[in-house]
C-alpha cells in the first residue's frame, strides 16, 4: 500500500509538470504582452519592464526558471497587480469559490441522494417520474438561467435574499443553489440507475429472504453497493464547483477565482495563470487519488497497487 | 417422519408483463412433513422457483400477484401476513438457499456479518453471542479456520465455499423448513456431492424439512423421499421417490426419465429427449398443457385438463390415461418391476 501510495505521488508529479510546461508555451500564443497599454509606452521603458521580469531572456531558460522557482515554492509575482505573490492572491480569491462550491456541492449531494433512492424505490411511480424530470432539466438547462431566475424572483422581486455582491454570508445563498442544480442532477441521476441496478441483484433476493427488515436491506446491502460508482462522479464533479465557476461568478458578482481567472486570461497576467492552472490541476489529481483510495475501503474487491490478494 | 409442517394449496401466481398477463403458477398443491425432503422437478420455466418464492413472498410485488390459494406454515396462511409478520417467518422458520453463490453474497459485506444479521434479528442476540455462533455455524457446514474467513470477503471464497455459506445463513436461526433453489446446479459436479451431503447431514441433527428444486434427477435420487414433477405451472405428478422412480403414470414423467443417461445401460440405445419445447405460459389452451408434446395424445387431452387420479396413498398423477374410458397403451414402466424400458399394456 506504502509503495502504491508513492507510486502514485509520482506520477502525479510528472503528471503536473507536464500540465505545467504545455500551459507555459501555450500561453505565449496569447497576444499581446503582460503590459496594459504597451503603444503607450517607450521602447526604454518597455526594455526596462522586459528585463525586471525577465522577460528577455529565452525562453527556454524563462521556462527553467519558473520551474526552479515552482519547486522552491514559489510561483511568481503578479504583473497586474505589483507586488502582489501569486499564491497571496489564489488565497484570496479561493475563499468564495470554496464557499459557495462547498455549499452547492453538499446540499446537492444530500438531495440528489435522497431524490435517486426515492425514484429507484418507487420505480414506475410518479415520484420516479418527478425526480427523473428534475434531473433531465438540471442536466440540460445552463445553471445560469437557473442564477437569472433566482436573482429576478427571489433577490429582486420578493426581496428575501441579496441578489448579487459579495458583503456577508446571505451573498452566498442564491449562487450556491444555483450550482446546486447541477449536482442535484448529477447524483439523483447516478443513484437511481445504481439503485435499480443493485436492486436486481440476488444477494438484495437473500438479504430478503433473512428476514432483516427492509431497512437494513436498503441502507446496507443496496445502498452502500450504489454508493461505489457516484463517489467517482462525485469527486472531480466538486473539484470543479469549488475551484470556481467563471459565469455563476461573474453573475452573481462574486470575487471568486473564476473570476479572477479569466481577467488574467484577458491581460496575459502570465504567472497567475499559470498558477491558478497549476492549483487546479493539482486538486483535481489529489482528489481523483483520494477517490481511488476511497473505491479501496468501500469496495473490498478492488485491491490497491497489486498488493497481496486473497486467492479465490 | 412427523406432521405436516408446510402445505401450500390450489396456489395460482401470475406476472404482470409487457405481452400480457403470465400465469406462472396455475393450481399447485403439496405438502411438506416434518423431516422429510421434497423434490420439485421440471424444466425451465416450468414454475419450480415461483413457487419457492411465493413460498418466501419473495417475489417482486409490482409485478406478481398471487391470484389464488393458500400457503399453510403450521395452520397459519402466510398469504395473510403482513410485511413485518412474514419478516419474522423468513429466515426464522423457513429460510432459502438460491441457486448461484457467486452472486447470492453481498460483495461489500464481510462473511460474519452476512451470517450474523438474521441471528441479532430473530434471536437478538449481542454482538458476542452472535459471532460465537456465526462461528460455530461455519465450522458446521465444513469452513475449516472460521475465526479468519469470519472476516473476509465473499470474493476471497470458491464457490462451492460460497454456498457453504448461504447455507450456514439459511441455517442460521434453525429453521424448520429450509428451501433450497437449485443450490447445486451452478458448482461442480465433485462439490455438487459434497453440498447435497451436508445438506443430508444437517437435516440428520436438526430434522429440518427440505424443499429441494431441481431439475437434475441425479439430485433427486440422492436426497428426495418425495418427488413432484411439475410441467408448465402444474404438478402433473406427485409421489414417494421409489413411486416416481419405478411406478411411474405420467408421460412427461416417462420422458424426463428416458432421457436420463444411466450407468448400466447399453450405450447403443440412444437418450430419447422429449420432442418440442415447454409451453409458453401466457398463451395456454383449455386442454392439459403436455398435450403437444404428448405421444399418448388423445383429442379430450386438447379440450379439457384432467383430473387429479390418486394412484396409491402417496401417489397422484394428472392423466386422461388413468380415466377408465381410454384406451390401453404401452407403457415404458411397468408398476410391478423396477426394470426400465421394458414394454407392458395396462387395461384402461
Amino acid at each position: 500500500m506504502a509503495r502504491y501510495i508513492f507510486q502514485r505521488i509520482g506520477y502525479m508529479a510528472v503528471t503536473l509538470l507536464i500540465i505545467i510546461t504545455i500551459t507555459f508555451f501555450l500561453m505565449q500564443l496569447l497576444p499581446g504582452t503582460p503590459f496594459n497599454n504597451p503603444e503607450k509606452l517607450t521602447d526604454q521603458q518597455l526594455e526596462l519592464l522586459n528585463e525586471k521580469y525577465g522577460l528577455d531572456r529565452p525562453l527556454i531558460f524563462q521556462y527553467f526558471t519558473y520551474v526552479g522557482n515552482l519547486l522552491k515554492g514559489d510561483l511568481g509575482t503578479s504583473f497586474q497587480f505589483s507586488g502582489r505573490s501569486v499564491t497571496e492572491i489564489i488565497f484570496e480569491r479561493i475563499g468564495p469559490s470554496a464557499l459557495i462550491g462547498g455549499q452547492a456541492v453538499f446540499f446537492g449531494a444530500i438531495v440528489g441522494f435522497f431524490l435517486g433512492i426515492i425514484s429507484a424505490l418507487r420505480h414506475n411511480t410518479i415520484f420516479d417520474y418527478g425526480s427523473v424530470t428534475i434531473a433531465v432539466l438540471g442536466m440540460s438547462i445552463p445553471s445560469f438561467v437557473f442564477g437569472a431566475l433566482l436573482q429576478y424572483y427571489i433577490g429582486v422581486k420578493w426581496g428575501i435574499l441579496p441578489a448579487a455582491l459579495w458583503k456577508s454570508y446571505e451573498y452566498s445563498i442564491l449562487p450556491s443553489i444555483a450550482l446546486s442544480v447541477m449536482v442535484i442532477a448529477t447524483v439523483a441521476r447516478f443513484i437511481r440507475s445504481e439503485m435499480l441496478e443493485v436492486l436486481g441483484q440476488d444477494y438484495v433476493v437473500t438479504a430478503r429472504a433473512k428476514g432483516i427488515s427492509e431497512f437494513v436491506v436498503i441502507t446496507f446491502h443496496v445502498v452502500r453497493n450504489a454508493l461505489i460508482p457516484v463517489i467517482t462522479v462525485l469527486g472531480p464533479l466538486a473539484v470543479s464547483i469549488m475551484t470556481g465557476t467563471l459565469v455563476i461568478e461573474k453573475i452573481f458578482a462574486v470575487p471568486g477565482l473564476g473570476e479572477q481567472f479569466t481577467l488574467s486570461i484577458l491581460v496575459n497576467d502570465y504567472s497567475v495563470i499559470l498558477g491558478i492552472t497549476l492549483f487546479y490541476s493539482a486538486l483535481f489529481i489529489l482528489i481523483v487519488f483520494v477517490v481511488d483510495i476511497l473505491y479501496g475501503i468501500i469496495d473490498p474487491r478492488i485491491s490497491l497497487g497489486g498488493g497481496k490478494r486473497d486467492a479465490a | 417422519m412427523g406432521e405436516t409442517i408446510l402445505s401450500v394449496k390450489d396456489l395460482h401466481v401470475s406476472f404482470q408483463t409487457y405481452n400480457g398477463i403470465v400465469k406462472a403458477v396455475r393450481g399447485v398443491s403439496f405438502d411438506l412433513k416434518e423431516g422429510e425432503t421434497l423434490a420439485i422437478v421440471g424444466e425451465s420455466g416450468s414454475g419450480k422457483s415461483v413457487t419457492a418464492k411465493a413460498v418466501m413472498q419473495l417475489l417482486p410485488k409490482e409485478t406478481t400477484r398471487v391470484e389464488k390459494g393458500s400457503i399453510l406454515y403450521q395452520d397459519e396462511d402466510l398469504l395473510t401476513f403482513h410485511r413485518k409478520e412474514m419478516q419474522k417467518v423468513r429466515g426464522r422458520e423457513i429460510s432459502m438457499v438460491f441457486q448461484d453463490p457467486m452472486t447470492s453474497l453481498n460483495p461489500t459485506m464481510k462473511i460474519g456479518k452476512q451470517i450474523m444479521e438474521g441471528l441479532r434479528k430473530h434471536h437478538q442476540l449481542s454482538k458476542k453471542e452472535a459471532y460465537d455462533r456465526a462461528k460455530e455455524l461455519l465450522e458446521l457446514v465444513g469452513i475449516s479456520n472460521a475465526d479468519a474467513r469470519m472476516k473476509a470477503y465473499p470474493h476471497q471464497f470458491s464457490g462451492g465455499m460460497r454456498q457453504r455459506v448461504v447455507i450456514a445463513m439459511a441455517l442460521a436461526c434453525h429453521p424448520r423448513v429450509l428451501i433450497a433453489d437449485e443450490p447445486t446446479t451452478a458448482l461442480d459436479v465433485t462439490i455438487q456431492a459434497q453440498i447435497l451431503d451436508l445438506m443430508k447431514e444437517i437435516q440428520e441433527k436438526t430434522n429440518t424439512s427440505i424443499i429441494i428444486i431441481t431439475h437434475d434427477l441425479g439430485v433427486v435420487a440422492n436426497m428426495a423421499d418425495r418427488v413432484a414433477v411439475m410441467y408448465a405451472g402444474e404438478i402433473v405428478e406427485t409421489g414417494t421417490l421409489e413411486e416416481m422412480f419405478y411406478e411411474p403414470r405420467h408421460p412427461y414423467t416417462w420422458g424426463l426419465l428416458q432421457s436420463m443417461p444411466q450407468l448400466h445401460q447399453n450405450r447403443d440405445i440412444p437418450l430419447m429427449p422429449i420432442p418440442g419445447s415447454p409451453p409458453d405460459v401466457s398463451s395456454l389452451h383449455d386442454g392439459c398443457p403436455f398435450a403437444p408434446r404428448c405421444p399418448y395424445v388423445m383429442s379430450v387431452c386438447h379440450s379439457h385438463l384432467p383430473d387429479y387420479t390418486q394412484i396409491s396413498e402417496t401417489h397422484t398423477v394428472t392423466c386422461w390415461l388413468e380415466d377408465h374410458r381410454a384406451p390401453e397403451v404401452e407403457r415404458p414402466y411397468r408398476p410391478d418391476s423396477g426394470y426400465r424400458g421394458k414394454s407392458t399394456t395396462v387395461g384402461g
